[in-house]
């Protein structure tokens, strides 16, 4: 196995011939935020947070979805990171109706997390609270589109995963939002074989199991995990 | 500065629910300290009618939801030397905004017809009328230190407390600046 040698933060690490920037950065014990990115799934480099800049790099790069290569001079806390990133969080407070108070996942949520991990003790810019709607036709899981942020990993977790695709986003930019099938309630969904894997890995509220009052919707972080070393390991065969 | 070098500190109570200031009295034997440290010049727990000048620290609880809270938060800030939002619905709207997505108009017709038939008119005089958006402190004056929360934990009023006692900025931990 061939490996890459490169500099993060003044570092000089290694890693393995094919690594992201992001897996060599953990693999030794350094800290990047991330929400689009999750072990097991593909990577989408959608939500920015992870951005490092690259010596001869005009832009910040995210390092989810960068390859790291030999003699790479990788900085992953510079001042403007640090910035961006916050600006980031903030605008994903101010683009839907994010209610901390009265979620389910309040104390359980990656958003939440990330945000005070940044430092994000206000928001400067202008909510847009758009008029979005709540889908709980569904028996036993709800999707409420306030508290999503398009990460998109139940789209691929029940893409990849699963092997269904009921989730995709419709429409661009501001106005997107998941769907199930061709836009139909979840509840009436063909595809949907309600195995929850969705729910478990949305990193706010906006997937939730009915039932679940303020603060009780806590995810199962390892399922991914263990779905998927059973699955590469035949673990289920016997 | 009030008498013998101690702080003038106030509480303002604007489109809230009180639960800040109710977090703010779990400071129990802690309050007994702070009455030590400084003058408690105005607020909800205060006999005073009108907000006092020359304050140096307010901790303001609520969004400005309405004329009465306009008015209010421009007054404080007049008169105060440093503002504090106190709990989410001063720093980002919170519970208090949840209108924000309707016209006041049906919001009004919702409470007051339950959302049938017209909605009867208001007297301006005796209840202040609804802003169009409910809106964070800081997007109506400007504001010096940020106390996240719903309510905010005793222990992270305090904390901010002792950074303003001490004439540092507030400044607190992740652990401390969770929204919610």
């Amino acid at each position: 196995m061939s490996v890459v040698t490169l500099t993060i933060d003044d570092e000089l690490v290694s890693g393995r011939h094919g690594e992201t920037l992001l897996q060599v950065i953990r693999e030794h014990g350094m800290e990047l935020p991330t929400l689009c990115h999750m072990e097991g799934l593909s990577e989408r480099g959608g939500c920015r947070l992870c951005i490092v800049e690259v010596e001869g790099s005009l832009r910040p790069v995210p390092a989810c979805s960068t390859v790291a290569q030999e003699g790479m001079v990788v900085r992953t806390a510079t001042d403007r990171l640090i910035r961006y990133r916050r600006m980031i969080v903030e605008l994903l407070f101010a683009e839907r109706n994010h209610y901390c108070a009265v979620c389910v996942s309040a104390g359980n949520c990656e958003l939440q997390t990330v945000a005070a991990t940044l430092g994000v003790d206000h928001v400067r810019y202008e909510y847009l609270s758009p008029r979005l709607t709540m889908d709980l036709s569904h028996e036993r899981f709800g999707i409420d589109h306030n508290r999503c942020i398009l990460c998109t990993r139940c789209v691929r977790v029940c893409d990849e995963v699963e092997g269904v695709h009921t989730w995709d986003v419709s429409c661009r930019g501001v106005r997107s939002r998941v769907i199930a099938d061709l836009n139909h309630p979840w509840g009436r969904s063909e595809t949907c074989t309600s195995c929850g894997k969705c729910v478990q890995v949305c990193p706010t509220g906006a997937l939730f199991a009915k039932g679940a009052a303020v603060g009780e919707m806590v995810k199962d972080a390892g399922m991914l995990t263990r779905v998927i070393e059973g699955r590469d390991k035949k673990g289920w065969n016997e | 500065m009030g008498r013998k070098g101690r702080i003038r500190f106030a509480t303002v109570w604007l489109g809230g629910c009180s639960g800040c200031h109710m977090s703010f009295l779990d400071l129990d034997e802690r309050l007994v300290e702070l009455a030590g440290l400084a003058d408690m010049v105005y607020g909800p727990f205060m006999d005073a009618k009108e907000f006092p000048r020359k304050v140096d620290v307010t901790l303001v609880e609520g969004a400005v939801t309405n004329r009465a809270n306009l008015a209010m938060a421009l007054m404080l800030r007049e008169r105060s030397r440093i503002v504090v939002s106190l709990g989410d619905c001063a720093v980002t709207g919170n519970v208090t905004s949840l209108r924000n997505q309707f016209p006041v108009a049906d919001v009004l017709a919702t409470f007051l017809s339950c959302g049938e038939g017209s909605v009867p008119a208001m007297d301006y005089d005796a209840v202040p009328e609804l802003l169009p958006r409910a809106l964070p402190l800081h997007q109506v004056i400007a504001v010096d230190g940020f106390l996240p929360g719903c309510p905010p934990e005793p222990e992270r009023i305090w904390t901010a407390i002792g950074c303003l006692l001490r004439g540092e900025p507030v400044e607190l931990g992740p652990e401390q600046l969770t929204f919610g």
